[in-house]
């Protein structure tokens, strides 16, 4: 068995020397290189273009929109997001037109002296604005989308309840910084298109590709190379640069590469969408919750691209790991003239839970509870009914997961032992703990999963060595090395007997995308059952017995395989998504089961605010979750622990600073994310609790780490300096305003 | 938009005579290259300027740390981590090896050279506060001879020194007499900077206080006005006044005066201003202990 | 639009002479990786701050986008290939496979550069070092816990090796 061990990851050696090809180590015949000219200002119409200076303009390919075989648009879940701009400009540095050269240099200064001029139109720039209607950039009323989620019937409750807690939260834009920028490699032949590139999801390239060049799907190819991470930020938009790539290509007739510097990445591609969330709470006087009223805000930015399902999961876990009988949530996704706000590890959950997890404290201080017995008072339990009206069929442990989470850091006895040391008025450090409970739906929202209907492949040599072939890609969270544990314990092989082949849409079936914490217990769940259906192919064929010892399993298995391809031809198993069951979804009422399963998780953080300075610090740090089953304990907590480091980069350093829409600190020097230096020690914890659908027991944990960290950290800063907060990130600039205004 | 490399120059004289006379011959076009950590960074972001640059790497004259009885002498193209690891500057100037310390990271402190964060004169620099208060003097050398003067007065408004077109920073030299006191001399220096390591200053402070000599105290703040700023009125009121808490506050009320922070990517004005009054006073309070433990000889 | 000469650039990368023609202002990193083709060392910013394109110049540990060609006339230069020719190291780079400190692999060149840089001038560091020392090079998957375990395992093996 390999499931559970540490066994050794499959991409470690390659990474570690230096030797493994990411998409701008690799280097075509002929290959020649491209660029984007961009728009200046956030909203307008363009006038003019000119090609200005001493410059062999004759041997620059340029391209624009007309260049595209297709429609103008890089299709995502609604086609609204223009290719390059034509006539109008909807947020600053929108791609306008393509020059492509063999020489880098030249094509820098190139692109400093195309001259586009640009009338500019009014623009908004905040969720307020937008809401207003200010002026309308998008659609009939700026909205991209909109809905409500009810249950029960909050009205009446008001009057009765024993406390009515309000609260508004703000959380600001993160950027992803995934350390390799985006970049495409694009060939295109009269055969058809082929995109080499750091990627996400390969068939998501795939499709908007087959749109924008109005070509059947064989004649479109996507190879993902290694990807130097994504968290989301890779999920949609390499759809655009794959076609701007292709574009270039098509017109030079020669391959393209187009990687980004730091600078363009940061301006141009996706951030997690800033929001404000208002919180009504109703409480008896028994302190459980009678009513919920959150109004969920999103800015998305200038199109819509994943506002509409990021506006999804962050409402839906609006209301928490609690149990509320009357809940209505009011969710809108806002357009304001910046570039698209996109997927980001969390995708709208840790959003709103921050805003419900500050609350909670908030509502728990007035009704003169401590922290821990006010939520334990209202925790999620099996048989209870969420908001979207799903009755959960799994016990989460909350009471004994908070439990474990806050004796790990000791939190009783520092929270005691803080209050005296913060009375002291001469001390210069206040100290404080606090925590934050919360869940994580695994897998799409949904019908999700069922409507991507994804398809996995197993195959085998004649050699008895195995190939997963799946579209998930390997973007450092270790995809490879855990399709290869479960493939190898499903056919009771060695993990070094199974390789997992790069995505390519040539190669590989559509497995869906790399995203929404669903690669493991997903698509990990369909490699299992096509490694079952591998081995079951060589039973029923009576090339391997059904009983056979396990000390020889190996040779017998290589024996079957070999014979079974000479007599029958290739040795190939297929597995596609089933949806189970119990999972029923209504996508005009969001009403039903939102997911398949919760991860659930606490996570504490002790903090020293420094008075002379205003700077947070995080000590220690505590994350504490269920995860069905661990697959691979180091990678695993590699997840956790790399999670709740972009967590205290959200909470505590990570500001997008915006300027009429454009980003104007977009460079490593003034985007501040934790060196090695700025992280604490953090302790791990794993509780067990098998999904019945997921191989081994496992649930998805990828995204489950950023939801809780930013509420941990700011509940301990307003327990040590005893200020109300209410926004990330709390720079020390901001937590001084909020002590001077107490 | 990365700058058009092709487009820039680069003159590589072997010795420092040379790079002078071509400074003299040209006065105003030759900007001088050392270790290139903000050099190469405005390249990259497309906004170097000057696109004729002369080498100093390798220049003998300009490099190495020579002690003697009465000063140290450090040459303008050593880098923070010759300094930062210099025992006697460790020992004997601990702001000046603080401030070395708490540059960018190890890479950076490799290449970055004092002589360049001194005439690259950006306000945030954090090795200016240290190095006036240490006294430090520094030697501009030309075609003509070379000159001394008190570093103190070398900065003189946003990105203005008194370095003339046709000079270079050759050294600067910090004087040793404070080694004969320096037992009792207390230092303390604070960068405040967006994150621990590869941070640029938010507000940065050098003080320096010795209970038996006023006349040694030092209040010099980085990134909180044009330039590197040396709050002399402040001091004089400590000076006069001691180390009570009305005088602390009448201090206080003086670096207000004195300081000019503005709102900026990295931080607020408002931030700036009181966190260095926050500075001043924890300064002050740490110094007053010192002083009472001098007065109680131990 | 008027270009400065060209210049001739001798120097040795992982042992190997080279020569360049090329402007003086080209970036290390570009001959590395464009006329060399050592392709491990990374571009993450192109400015100094993430520490990906970090490589040992003369045994100092420079950000090579940070770095002139002009200034590289006679310069030793090791990268992560001529890291791992060294053979010296292969317990470093197991230790950061096998604790974790591998995950998209993006950083782990320049990571690995700036342990063998510490490692030679302090065998046993302490955690506090081992932070310092890998501070300019930013991380964004692992939260640096596994690395600092890999890197505390690997001075214990090196150590025992010496």
């Amino acid at each position: 068995m390999t499931v559970k061990r540490p066994v050794i990851r499959k991409d470690g050696k390659d990474k570690v020397t230096g030797r493994a090809q990411y998409v701008d180590d690799l280097c075509f015949p002929n290959m020649i290189y491209g660029v984007s000219v961009r728009s200046s200002v956030a909203r307008g119409k363009i006038q003019k273009i000119t090609y200005e200076g001493d410059l062999p303009w004759k041997d620059i390919t340029v391209a624009t929109s007309h260049d595209l075989p297709g429609p103008n648009v890089v299709a995502h879940i609604l086609q609204d997001q223009q290719c390059l701009a034509t006539e109008n400009v909807q947020h600053p540095d929108e791609a306008i037109l393509l020059l492509a050269h063999p020489d880098r240099q030249l094509l820098e200064e190139a692109r400093r002296k195309v001259r586009v001029e640009i009338d500019p139109l009014p623009s908004i720039h905040s969720i307020e604005d937008s809401l207003n209607q200010k002026t309308v950039i998008w659609g009939k009323d700026n909205i991209l989308k909109s809905f409500v989620i009810e249950k029960g019937n909050i009205a009446p409750l008001w009057n009765e309840a024993a406390l009515v807690v309000q609260g508004e939260y703000r959380t600001g834009a993160q950027e992803q910084l995934y350390i390799e920028p985006n970049g495409m490699i694009a060939s295109v032949s009269p055969a058809g298109i082929t995109v080499w590139g750091s990627m996400q999801c390969p068939y998501y390239v795939h499709h908007a590709l087959m749109v924008a060049f109005n070509l059947p799907k064989e004649k479109v190819r996507v190879i993902q190379t290694e990807t130097g991470g994504g968290f989301g930020g890779k999920e949609d938009y390499p759809s655009m640069i794959a076609c701007h790539a292709a574009l270039l290509s098509l017109k030079s007739g020669k391959p393209v590469k187009i990687i980004y510097d730091r600078a363009e990445d940061m301006a141009c591609t996706t951030k997690r969408h800033p929001s404000i969330t208002r919180h009504k709470t109703a409480l008896s006087k028994d302190g459980k919750l009678l009513a919920m009223d959150i109004e969920f805000l999103l800015d998305g930015g200038a199109y819509a691209t994943m506002s509409p399902v990021v506006l999804s999961r962050g409402a839906i876990h609006a209301a928490g790991a609690y149990n509320c009988p009357n809940i209505r949530i009011t969710a809108k996704a806002l357009a304001t003239n910046t570039a698209p706000y996109g997927a980001f590890r969390g995708f709208g959950a840790p959003q709103s839970l921050f805003a419900l997890e500050m609350h909670m404290d908030r509502i728990a201080l007035q009704a003169g509870l401590t922290p821990e017995e006010f939520r334990a008072r209202n925790f999620l339990q099996e048989g209870h009914v969420t908001a979207t009206g799903q009755t959960l069929r799994e016990n989460p442990d909350l009471p004994g997961l908070m439990g474990t989470a806050l004796n790990a850091l000791g939190y009783h006895a520092k929270r005691a032992n803080y209050a005296d040391h913060n009375r002291n008025p001469n001390s210069r450090i206040k100290k404080g703990v606090g925590f934050s409970v919360f869940l994580h739906g695994a897998g799409f929202t949904g019908s999700g999963e069922k409507n991507l209907a994804s398809v996995v492949a197993v195959e085998a040599t004649p050699f008895g060595r195995v190939r997963v072939l799946a579209s998930s890609t390997e973007i450092g969270q270790g995809a490879r090395t855990v399709f290869a544990q479960l493939a190898a314990d499903a056919l009771g092989i060695d993990y070094d007997q199974v390789d997992v082949a790069q995505p390519d849409t040539h190669i590989v079936p559509n497995s869906g995308p790399t995203v929404a914490s669903r690669t493991t217990m997903i698509v990990g769940k369909l490699v299992e059952t096509a490694a079952i259906g591998l081995k079951e192919i060589l039973i029923q064929s009576g090339h391997l017995k059904s009983e056979c010892s396990t000390e020889d399993f190996s040779d017998q298995f290589r024996n079957a395989c070999a014979s079974y391809i000479k007599a029958a031809g290739p040795l190939k198993s297929f597995a596609q998504y089933q949806q189970p069951g119990h999972i029923q979804w209504d996508d005009t009422k969001y009403q039903g089961d939102a997911y398949g399963t919760f991860t659930w998780a606490v996570y504490a953080a002790e903090v020293s605010v420094d008075l002379t300075t205003y700077e947070a610090r995080v000590d220690n740090f505590v994350a504490a979750q269920e995860v069905g089953k661990v697959i691979h304990p180091v990678l695993a907590a590699g997840q956790i622990e790399g999670g709740v480091t972009q967590g205290i980069g959200y909470a505590l350093y990570e500001e997008v600073r915006l300027e009429n829409g454009r980003m104007i600190n977009n460079r490593m020097t003034n985007y501040i994310v934790p060196t090695a230096q700025d992280v604490p020690p953090i302790q791990v914890i794993f509780a067990e609790n098998p999904y019945a659908h997921g191989p081994h027991g496992a649930k998805g944990i990828g995204e489950l780490p950023l939801d809780g960290v930013a509420p941990a950290i700011l509940n301990a800063v307003a327990f040590a300096t005893g200020t109300t907060l209410t926004e990330i990130p709390l720079l020390p600039e901001t937590l001084m305003r909020a002590m001077s205004n107490e | 938009m990365r700058g058009y490399v092709p487009a820039y120059e680069v003159k590589s004289p072997e010795t420092l005579t040379e790079a002078l006379s071509i400074l003299q011959a040209q006065p105003g076009k030759w900007k001088p290259l050392a270790g290139g950590t903000d050099l190469m960074v405005l390249l990259e972001s497309g906004v170097l300027e000057n696109r004729n640059l002369l080498n100093l790497q390798g220049l003998k004259e300009l490099t190495g740390i020579s002690v003697s009885p009465a000063e140290i002498t450090i040459g303008a193209l050593s880098t923070f981590r010759q300094i930062l690891e210099h025992d006697l500057l460790k020992t004997e100037f601990p702001l000046l090896a603080a401030a070395a310390r708490s540059i960018g990271a190890i890479a950076i402190q490799n290449r970055a050279t004092i002589g360049g964060n001194i005439a690259n004169a950006s306000p945030a620099a954090d090795s200016p506060p240290a190095l006036i208060a240490h006294d430090a003097v520094i030697e501009l050398v030309s075609s003509t001879g070379s000159r001394r003067l008190s570093y103190a007065e070398f900065h003189q408004g946003y990105k203005k020194t008194q370095l003339a077109t046709d000079e270079l920073i050759r050294a600067i030299i910090l004087p040793r007499t404070q080694a004969d006191t320096g037992s009792n001399d207390f230092f303390f220096y604070r960068k405040v900077g967006t994150r621990k390591a590869q941070a640029i200053s938010k507000i940065c402070f050098a003080g320096r206080f010795h209970p038996c000599s006023p006349g040694n105290l030092r209040l010099v703040f980085g990134s909180v006005a044009p330039t590197v700023l040396r709050c002399i009125q402040t001091e004089a009121i400590i000076q006069g006044g001691g180390l009570d808490l009305k005088t602390i506050q009448k201090a206080k009320d003086s670096l207000t005066r004195e300081l000019s922070p503005i709102d900026d990517i990295r931080s607020t004005a408002e931030y700036r201003l009181r966190v260095s009054l926050n500075l001043l006073e924890d300064f002050l309070i740490l110094a007053r202990q010192k002083q009472s433990h001098v007065e109680l000889g131990s | 639009m008027s270009n400065s000469a060209k210049i001739t650039i001798s120097c040795r990368i992982n042992q190997r002479p080279c020569s360049f023609e090329t402007y003086p202002m080209t970036r290390l990193i570009d001959l590395i990786r464009d006329d060399e083709h050592f392709t491990g060392t990374k571009e993450g910013c192109g400015e100094g701050e993430c520490g990906a394109c970090s490589v040992l110049m003369n045994g100092e540990l420079v950000n090579s986008c940070l770095v002139p060609a002009v200034q590289v006339n006679g310069a030793d230069i090791i990268t992560i290939e001529g890291i791992i020719r060294e053979n010296k190291f292969s317990a470093l780079q197991e230790a950061f496979v096998d604790f974790g400190g591998v995950q998209c692999g993006i950083c782990t060149p320049g990571m690995v550069m700036a342990t063998v840089y510490l490692l030679g001038k302090n065998p046993n560091p302490t955690e506090a070092e081992i932070r310092e020392a890998i501070a300019g090079n930013i991380c964004r998957c692992t939260g640096y816990t596994k690395i600092f375990e890999a890197i505390q395992h690997a001075c214990g093996k090196l150590g025992a090796l010496q």
